[in-house]
């Protein structure tokens, strides 16, 4: 099963410039693991050494931030969309 | 003089050259300005800066410009009030309200980051400027815009205040507002930032906008006289204004302007939306994000990103954080502006109100200085208090109707 994932600009270098990339997997988890296959040095980027999604990393099933969902656990089905995005500040 | 170094990831430590981008591509960390201090020693001197005419560019050799800024020139160095009745209800001995609700021109502590982002903008060649926002920065970015002659799209969630949509749209912006809340704005956002190449002040033109708040901190040690307080309660949406104070006083420190005074930072939200304060009242310093519901729409942000750098500067500096009902929050802009005469927003009202219950619960010492952080207008968020404050009562006009009004107030006729 195939979802498409968004790649944030600053991420692009890694993914030949694609700002988005089609990618087999049933949840988020391995989502990531088959993007640091297909991409080396994707999953360092998005992930704490002990694999979680790091800090300043949001990742989005559709429109919902996975960590309302299952986090890396969250499941997936065919076409949905995955997007990367760094966090970013406003207010105060 | 300038005395930029580099941008500097807050998490690795990796720098990049001065350039319009935001995160870190090693770790995905936040990018912060770094500056060679040293390079002012001897140069930058109390006398200097206060030979300059009263802007926030006093102080522009601690801002990211090169030379002179392009945009907002006239921005920032608002008053510092002391608050003497408000210090007689709180029963506190030393109180002082920094009223940002009178910035230049847009009537919030945004002219100030937006007049650093925007000058930047300018000097990277930008043509077209944006901004995600709650409402503020919105109207500031479609001012600055307008008088620096750049073109503007701001987006803001669809349910903002009408004084805030009105705020920014009066200045010909491109306005969008995005079905959501604030934080599927940031989004969508950070999306259109990678794929426009524009200048967006909170996404890739970032780490310089958000030094802009620094400006505030300068401006009340030296308004204080050269001297830091002992205690800061500011508003906190991504928590970067917290970040940002605590930044300047350790600057100010560092170049032999004022004296350590051990400054505490306390950060104040709504309860609505309050995943910092629950961080550090819980004692962790994992934010959890929130679905923001609350009338303190500038501060509904409920996924922070600075929220962990907030809640350490908290914890390091021995200050705390605190919540508020959205009827405290009404309570306190009502008590703001019949002590003071200052009229603020709801974000105001949170930060008063959180300073209030920090007093009583102790966290706050009575017998120490306080500086209350006040960011935006009240006239910009009048649908908060509408129900909350006296209607005109209506008379004819006629000398006797009123004469029988006063009585009934208790006033008698001087002659």
């Amino acid at each position: 099963m195939s979802v498409s994932v968004r790649i944030p600009t600053p991420l692009r270098k890694l993914t030949g410039g694609a700002d988005e990339v089609a990618i087999e997997g049933t949840n988020v988890g391995e989502i990531i693991e088959n993007l640091e296959a297909a991409h080396p040095g994707l999953k360092e980027r998005l992930c704490d050494d002990d694999g979680e999604i790091r800090r300043f990393v949001n990742v989005y099933v559709n429109d919902e931030d996975v960590r309302f969902l299952e986090g890396r656990g969250t499941v997936l089905k065919d076409g949905d969309e995955v997007s990367i995005v760094p966090a970013i500040a406003g207010g105060c | 003089m300038n005395i930029v170094r580099a941008l500097k990831c807050r998490e690795c430590g990796q720098e990049y050259d001065i350039q319009p981008t935001h995160v870190c591509e090693f770790c995905f960390g936040p990018l912060e300005v770094v500056y060679d201090y040293e390079k002012l020693d001897g140069y930058f001197t109390r006398e200097l800066i206060e030979s300059r005419p009263q802007t926030m560019w006093r102080y522009k050799e601690l801002l990211p410009i090169n030379g002179e800024p392009t945009v907002g020139a006239q921005n920032g160095f608002t008053p510092l009030v002391r608050a003497r009745n408000l210090e007689k209800v709180l029963g506190v001995s030393e109180l002082y309200i920094k009223n940002d609700s009178v910035c230049y021109p847009t009537l919030s502590f945004k002219d100030r980051v937006v007049s650093v982002a925007l000058s930047k903008a300018v000097e990277f060649g930008f043509k077209t400027v944006a901004c995600a926002s709650t409402g503020n920065l919105a109207g500031s970015v479609a001012a600055n815009a307008a008088a620096a002659g750049l073109e503007s799209y701001v987006f803001i969630p669809h349910d903002l205040e009408q004084g805030k949509v009105l705020g920014a749209a009066i200045f010909g912006t491109r306005i969008i507002g995005i079905k959501g809340k604030y934080d599927d704005v940031n989004r969508l956002c950070s999306e259109v930032a990678g794929k426009y190449g524009w200048a967006f002040v909170n996404v890739n033109v970032r780490p310089f906008y958000a030094e802009g708040s620094k400006s505030l901190g300068y401006e009340v040690m030296e308004q204080m006289g050269w001297k830091a307080p002992k205690h800061v309660v500011v508003p906190m949406a991504s928590g970067s204004l917290c970040t940002k104070i605590h930044k300047s006083i350790k600057e100010f420190i560092q170049l032999g302007l004022i004296e350590d005074n051990g400054t505490a930072m306390y950060g104040a939200q709504a309860t609505g939306c309050s995943p910092i304060t629950k961080s550090v009242k819980d004692g962790t310093d994992l934010i959890h994000p929130v679905i923001a519901d609350t009338i303190a729409k500038s501060l509904a942000i409920g996924n922070p990103a600075d929220g962990y750098y907030a809640n350490r500067v908290i914890n390091e500096t021995g200050g705390w954080a605190e919540d508020v009902s959205d009827e405290e929050v009404v309570d306190a802009m009502k008590l703001l502006a019949e002590t003071e005469g200052i009229f603020a927003e709801t974000a105001g009202g949170v930060t008063l109100g959180c300073a209030k219950k920090l007093i009583e619960s102790g966290k706050l010492p009575r017998d120490e200085s306080i500086v209350l952080c006040i960011t935006g207008n009240g006239l910009k968020t009048q649908e908060a208090i509408v129900d909350a404050v006296n209607k005109p009562r209506i008379i004819d006009a006629s000398l006797k109707d009123f004469d029988a009004l006063a009585e009934a107030d208790g006033f008698e006729a001087a002659v």
